[in-house]
Formats: C-alpha cells, structure tokens, sequence
C-alpha cells in the first residue's frame, strides 16, 4: 500500500520538476478511440469505486450497465423484468425461492458464471464490514440483520437465507412474504461476481472484470473510461457497436457544446438552459422521456399542527392551489410532466402506473382550494414555508412558483414563502432531525420499476426513507397483503389501493415526474433511454 | 542573501500551521454533515454512517480532528476523502494540469502584458497606443465565462483550430485557448501598468542621460528604463501566480479541465475538510514561494535593494 503510492508521488514530483510547460506527457494520453465504430458519451467520475453494490449514482451505473448482466434485466422500453442469466426462479410461498442461473454464461476473463459467483457477491455486499451503499437491497434476505445490525458488530459474515443447491442452482429465504421479489433482481447490486473480485480486490477495482457486453479497456480518472464491445459475450444483447469511450465532463453545457461541434458523440443530459435552442440545434435528434424520479412536497407527521384531521383537507387543498401544467411547461420547458399519481409513468399500466389516480385532488381549481383550506381550519401556523436547498437544481424557481401559484389560489400574498436552506447536506440534516415545520421538497428516484419501491420506502411506517414519518395502518396493512400476494396483477392492484390511501390523506403532495434527456450527433442511430435515463448503449448503431 | 532565503522559508511553517487551522475551522463551521451528504437523498445507513463518523473521528472536537489531521500532514499522510481516496492521490492527478493551466496563462500574460505596455510607452498617443488602450479596456470589462463560452464557441466549433474541451489533445493544443482566456484580465493589467510605469521612467533624469551619453536606444530601454519599470510589474505578477491556480474554477469548468478549481469546489460542496485544507494549504505555499520570489526579484531589478 505504501510504497506504489510513494512511487506514484516521486513520478508526480518528477513531471512537476521537468517543468510543467513541457509535462505534456504526464497526464497520461487517452487518445478518444475514433477507430471504427465506437461512440463516444458524456460522462462523470463516479463517486465510489466501481462495486455494483457500492454504485448509487447514475454514472457508475452506467458503466455497471454495460460491463454486468444480472439474473433479470429491465426492458429498456416497457420497464418489466425480464430472466436474463436466470433460467428460473421459483416460489410457492412468495418467501423461499428457488433461482437457477442459465448455463454458458461466462466473465469476461473466462471464468463460468455459477450460483456461487451470486451468493458470494451478495453476501459482499451486505457485510456491514465492507461498507457498500447500496447494502440495505439485502435487507429482505433472510440474517440481513446479523450481518447488517442496525447498531453494533456484525454476528455472522454471510447471509442465513441464501445457500447454495448446486453449480447453478441457489435458494433464497426471505425475512417477510415479498412476492415482486424477484423483480428487483434486475438492479445492478444483485450482479455476480468474478473470483476475482476477492482473491484480487485492488486489481479489480482498477480494472472491473464483468459478464456483461463491455469489457473495459482502460479509466483514467477525471478523463475517460474506454469500453470495447466483448466478442465472447454470450447473451442475446449484444453489443451493436465495437465500443463506448466516455468522456468525464464537468459541466454539461461544455459537453452539450462539443456535440454542436462534432466532437462528442451523446450528451446525455442536456442542461436548461440550452433546451431552447435544442429542437433547432440538433434537429431532431434530442429524446425527452420519463425517468424513475417524481417530486412531491413532503409533511412533517411528528409536528402536531399537521397531524390532525383538518390538516389533511388543508393539504388537499394546497395540492389543487399548485398550477402544475403552467410550471411545468414555463419553468422546466417541458422536462417535466405534472403528476397524477405517486408512481411514475415508466412502470406502464401494468407495472402500477396508473395516470389520474390522484384525480381531482392534483387537478388545478383555486376556489376548490381555497374552500378545503378554510373548511380544514385554514393554514397551521398562517403560512406554510416550504424548505429547499439553494445550492442544487435550482430549485428556487420552482419553490417560488409553487408559492406564487398557492398565493394566487388563496387570494393572500402571505400564504406560501420558500425557505431556502443553505446547502444540502445541511437540508438533509434538518430533515433527518426532524427539523421541519412545513413543507419540503421531496424527490425519489426509483431502485428498481416496482410500484412496490415507490410506496413502501417513503410511506410505510418507520420506513427508510419515510422522511415525514406519516404513518397509516390501513396502508401498511395493504402493502403486508400485497407482498404477501403471488399473482402479480392482484399485488399491483394492492398497492395502487394502498397508494389511494395516501391520496385521500394526501401525505405528500406529487408535483411532477422527471424525465431524462438525451441529445446526439448524426453519426448516431437507434439512441434511447431506459428507465433509469441511461443511454442503452448495446442498441446504439454508429455511422 | 542565503540566511534571508532561510529566514524567510522559515516563517513558512507558522503561516501554513495557521491558515490549514482557519480553513479547517471554517469548513468545520460549514452546517450539514459530510456523511449525510455522500448518501444524496436517501438516508445514510446508520450502522455504516457511525462506523464512517468513527473512522475520521468526526465525533471528536475541532482540536483533537485538527491534530490528527495535522500530525498526519507532517507524516507525509495528507489523509484521505470519506469515499476513502488517498488526497495525494487527488493531488497528484490534479495538480498537474493547474500548474500546466496557470503557467501558460502566466507566461501569456507577463509576455503579451509586458510587449504591449511597453510599445503603448513608445508609441504614446499614437495609433498602437489607442489600440492597446481600448482592447485592454475591453478585455477587463467581459467576465471570464463570456470570454470563454465565446472563443470556445468561434475556435472550438465555428473554426474548428483548437478543441472545444477537455485536456485529450495535451499541451500545448488543449491549454492555449483556456489559458488566453485565463489570463485575459490580468493581461490587460500588466499592459496598462507597464504603460503607466514606463512614462514615468521615460521622462527620468538618469534616462535623459543615459541618452546624452550615446548610448544605443536599446540599450537605453531596455537596460535603463524597462527595467526600471518592471518592480510593480514584478509585485503584480507574484501576486497572480497564486491567483491564476487557484482562481481558475470557471476556466477549468468552461473548457472541462480536470484541474484544482472543479476539485474544490466539489469538496467544498461534499463538506470534504481534508481535500478542501490540502488543497488550500498547496495555493498558500504557491503564494508564498512566489512572494519570495518576488522579493529576491526586486535586488535583481534594483541594485539598490539588498537582503542580508
């Protein structure tokens, strides 16, 4: 450990000392591929190494996506899970399964994906001792709480529930009945992994080893990441160009800028303040469509003076007050869409998606609104604050709209102020202290298309990220028998019921759903987005 | 002139004891907590978030937090961020290209900045001398963004000479267009004081005879009167060494570098103490050394001027 980073400082000091105007060559070349058929793509450095149990973000997720297959993977089009390296994955109870992994699979070293390669990368990442961020995906796996306590040591290094049957076969136990369990297997934490991710961990994390379509070439930090197209890869997806090389950019108009010019082929985000002009720009060649991520306005439950009765009404009447369809299309152009439920349209109808359940209570009619608030005793406390932080997203924008909107809709200047918050870590400080006394912002990017990850996370009670700590037995009680439900369509129904009890209590107010965007030269053909807004590159055709 | 050097490499230490204790302190007064902040919306993992707090002694007082990472400084060990990066590492992969950025804008701006004050001097009132006037008027008055978006978008794209972004192409293609830009205002300055300074010595005594004696004009202006001139240029450009690394955020940003400036801004955003006081402390010793400089530069320019 000590002596190659004392090695790598001497030749850092070396290139300073050979005087820097002439240190051309420190930096190390990374020439930008441009042989063949390879495209290039906007990028970012990921914020951890790249573990697909430790990859929370999107940019480390997009290289997971193109190195690693799981047992199931997500129709980049409709969302649904579909068996990738799984053959089959069985349950007669919604709680014990059965899962068998396809044979012929193989890492891109050589190495056979088995049912081994799955236990031992999960058990990896659960250990609390191995401090991966995505651990609490487990968390449903049967002894997740010996080897992940809450508080204290770990009591065991592998998880009770999971054991290996044979070369490819496997069974899982789960804590509780999870019937959509297997729906979550398409997330990049339940990858395999090579034996070579724990006989050599350094030299993986260097150089991740995967089963997916790409193998990666070469990453230099803050630069680029090459990816070649795999030739040995032996799933249906295969890579319909020779590879991806990605390049780090800092600012997304810089980037949006290079693909004008020519030198970058895909900017994956194009950043507002060139929506405008991109219709013209690109001509055409610019995709806009729904993410895994809606906004809503959270409550504080634990404050009294929004936990009663009347509160509700005066929540109900808060969401009719918000003009969404005019915000969205003047303050966001378009890139977002005004929501009518608590999921996002990127399940489809029959993933839980249901447009309009939030009916008339989403729907924009000041005199409604001004009615609920009185009815529901008026505002608590005379105004209501709406607490953001200012340094991300301009999210003042918005916040000052949704406040100009309540104004209008009460007839009173007072009614609604944003309150901003310096920065975001401090925003998420207070709120998890437990410091607020109106609104929030709130936002939640999917884990995976399940209606399922967007109810039971944020309103069940006492659930990881119920921020507002709402709580409601008859809600909680429809998600038990929802997950507890093995005919697919019938827990869907479920939770869409638990969902309208959350409506009719309006326990956080939906704003809109996000959508991601895309932008690309002519070079590139067959460019879209899956649910996550990752570019699907396997399917991306150059020339 | 040896003991000066040494006496003044001395006070070093008790400057850089100083400022990585302020800047610690103040990043420490930051609100929000880094831990919190690297899980992003989602709430952190308890368990993991007190192992992680333990791990950095974030639990511990300001001076206990101040002394492991000081006493690690002095060990060679400049600590690591809470993703678990060696800063060294950071160091070594960033600062390269800012020393590269910096020292190109500032060869740029002491040559371009000195040719073009000194012939506005010569020329004064003239044609050359309007010329130099108005476009160093101009340059100090557009913010470095604009500058930048603008050359970006006539060289980088409409003209296609240089790139549009990003460091691929090495030096010197990838830095010359950031480093103009970089070093536009401060150009401007050197341009107008060497101007200003050079009248001055122009219509001096010793200049006037040295011209009685015969001597050859150039000799005569650039011996005798630019050098002369040079002390304030001199003052200015030490000064800016310091400010062109350190101050080049939205150069590196515009033109997607991957230098010091976008590192500590991140940093700063993430509660990053370690990252954000080694980084800090780097610029200060940059400052320093150059003041040093600076000041052995005045005995070379003005014999008069002795350090013992």
């Amino acid at each position: 450990m000590r002596s190659p980073r004392a090695v790598k400082r001497l030749a850092w000091a070396a290139c300073v000392m050979a005087g820097a105007l002439a240190a051309a060559a420190c930096g190390g070349g990374v020439g930008s591929g441009g042989s063949g058929a390879v495209l290039s793509s906007s990028w970012g450095d990921p914020q951890n190494p790249l573990e697909p149990a430790n990859t929370n973000e999107v940019q480390g997720g997009k290289v997971l996506d193109m190195v690693f297959r799981g047992l199931k993977r997500y129709d980049p089009r409709t969302g649904k899970a579909k068996n990738m390296l799984a053959q089959s994955i069985e349950t007669t109870d919604s709680r014990n399964f059965t899962i068998t992994v396809r044979d012929g699979w193989k890492f891109s070293n050589g190495e056979p994906v088995t049912a081994k390669s799955f236990v031992d990368a999960w058990n990896y990442g659960a250990s609390l001792r191995n401090n991966q961020k995505n651990a609490y995906f487990f968390g449903y796996i049967e002894g997740y709480d010996q080897v992940h306590p809450e508080t204290g040591r770990q009591t065991a290094d592998t998880l009770s529930g999971l054991k290996v049957t044979g070369p490819r076969t496997f069974t899982v136990r789960l804590n509780q009945k999870f019937s959509t369990f297997p729906d979550t297997l398409g997330y990049a934490a339940f990858d395999p992994l090579p034996s070579t991710f724990f006989t050599d961990h350094e030299g993986w994390i260097a150089k991740p080893v995967g089963n997916g379509p790409y193998r990666i070439e070469s990453y230099t930090r803050g630069s680029a990441m090459n990816l070649r197209k795999w030739d040995g890869y032996p799933g249906p997806d295969k890579a319909r160009n020779d590879g991806v090389t990605l390049l780090v950019y800092t600012d997304s108009n810089t980037a949006y800028t290079d693909v004008l010019a020519g030198n970058l082929d895909l900017v994956d985000d194009v950043p507002a303040t060139q929506l405008k002009n991109v219709k013209t720009d690109l001509n055409g060649r610019y995709i806009n469509t729904p993410a895994g991520i809606i906004q809503t306005l959270a409550f504080p439950y634990y404050d009294p003076k929004w936990n009663t009765p009347g509160a509700r009404k005066v929540r109900t009447g808060l969401s009719m007050a918000i003009n969404r369809k005019q915000i969205t299309d003047t303050i966001f152009r378009g890139t977002r869409t005004p929501a009518t439920d608590w999921t996002s349209p990127v399940l489809g109808a029959d993933g839980g998606y249901k447009a309009g359940l939030c009916g008339e209570a989403c729907t924009y009619d000041p005199a409604r609104a001004r009615q609920l608030v009185r009815e529901g005793g008026g505002l608590p406390g005379g105004q209501v604050r709406i607490t953001y932080n200012a340094d991300t997203g301009s999210h003042k924008q918005w916040v000052d709209a949704v406040c100009n909107s309540i104004n209008n809709a009460l007839g009173n200047d007072k009614a609604c102020v944003g309150n901003p918050v310096g920065t975001f870590a401090d925003f998420r400080n207070q709120i998890s202290q437990h410091k607020m006394s109106g609104p929030f912002r709130a936002g939640w990017q999917m884990d995976y298309p399940l209606i399922q990850n967007f109810l039971q996370p944020l309103y069940y009670t006492n659930a990881s990220s119920n921020d507002g700590k709402w709580s409601d037995k008859r809600f909680d009680h429809l998600v038990d028998q929802a997950n507890a439900e093995s005919d697919r369509a019938r827990a869907v129904q479920l939770f869409q019921q638990a969902e309208g009890v959350v409506r009719d209590n309006m326990a956080a107010i939906p704003l809109w759903y996000q959508n991601g965007s895309a932008g690309y030269t002519d070079r590139l053909h067959d460019v879209a987005l899956n649910p996550f807004s990752v570019p699907v590159y396997d399917e991306i055709k150059v020339g | 002139m040896g003991r000066y050097v040494v006496r003044r490499l001395l006070q070093v230490i008790p400057v850089v004891i100083g400022v990585t204790f302020i800047i610690f302190c103040l990043v420490f007064a930051l609100p929000g907590d880094p831990i919190q902040a690297l899980a992003g919306d989602k709430r952190a993992d308890p368990n993991i978030a007190a192992i992680l707090r333990d791990h950095y002694h974030l639990n511990e007082p300001l001076y206990q937090q101040y002394w492991h990472y000081i006493s690690g400084v002095f060990t060679g060990d400049l600590g690591e961020t809470y993703n678990g990066r060696a800063i060294s590492d950071i160091v070594s992969e960033r600062f390269p290209v800012t020393l590269k950025l910096g020292l190109t804008a500032f060869a740029i701006e002491a040559v371009i900045g000195i040719v073009a004050g000194l012939f506005s001097a010569l020329r004064k009132g003239k044609f050359i001398d309007n010329v130099v006037l108005v476009s160093t008027l101009v340059l100090i008055s557009i913010p470095v963004f604009v500058l930048g978006s603008v050359l970006q978008l006539e060289f980088g794209v409409n003209l296609k000479i240089t790139p549009v972004a990003g460091i691929e192409r090495g030096w010197p293609q990838s830095y010359i267009l950031p480093a103009i830009v970089l070093a536009s205002t401060s150009m401007a300055y050197i341009a107008r004081l060497v101007r200003t300074s050079m009248t001055e010595s122009i219509r001096a005594d010793y200049v006037r005879t040295a011209i009685a004696k015969g001597l050859p004009q150039r000799r005569v202006i650039g011996l005798h009167a630019l050098r002369n001139s040079l002390i304030p240029v001199v003052t200015f450009l030490g000064f800016d060494l310091g400010a062109l690394m350190g101050g080049a955020i939205i150069t590196e940003r515009v033109f997607n570098m991957p230098g010091i400036g976008g590192q500590l801004a991140q940093s700063v955003y993430l509660r990053e103490r370690p990252v954000v006081v080694g980084l800090v402390t780097l610029l200060v010793l940059i400052y320093l050394v150059a003041n040093l400089v600076v000041d052995l530069m005045y005995a070379v320019l003005d014999p008069r001027i002795r350090y013992e």
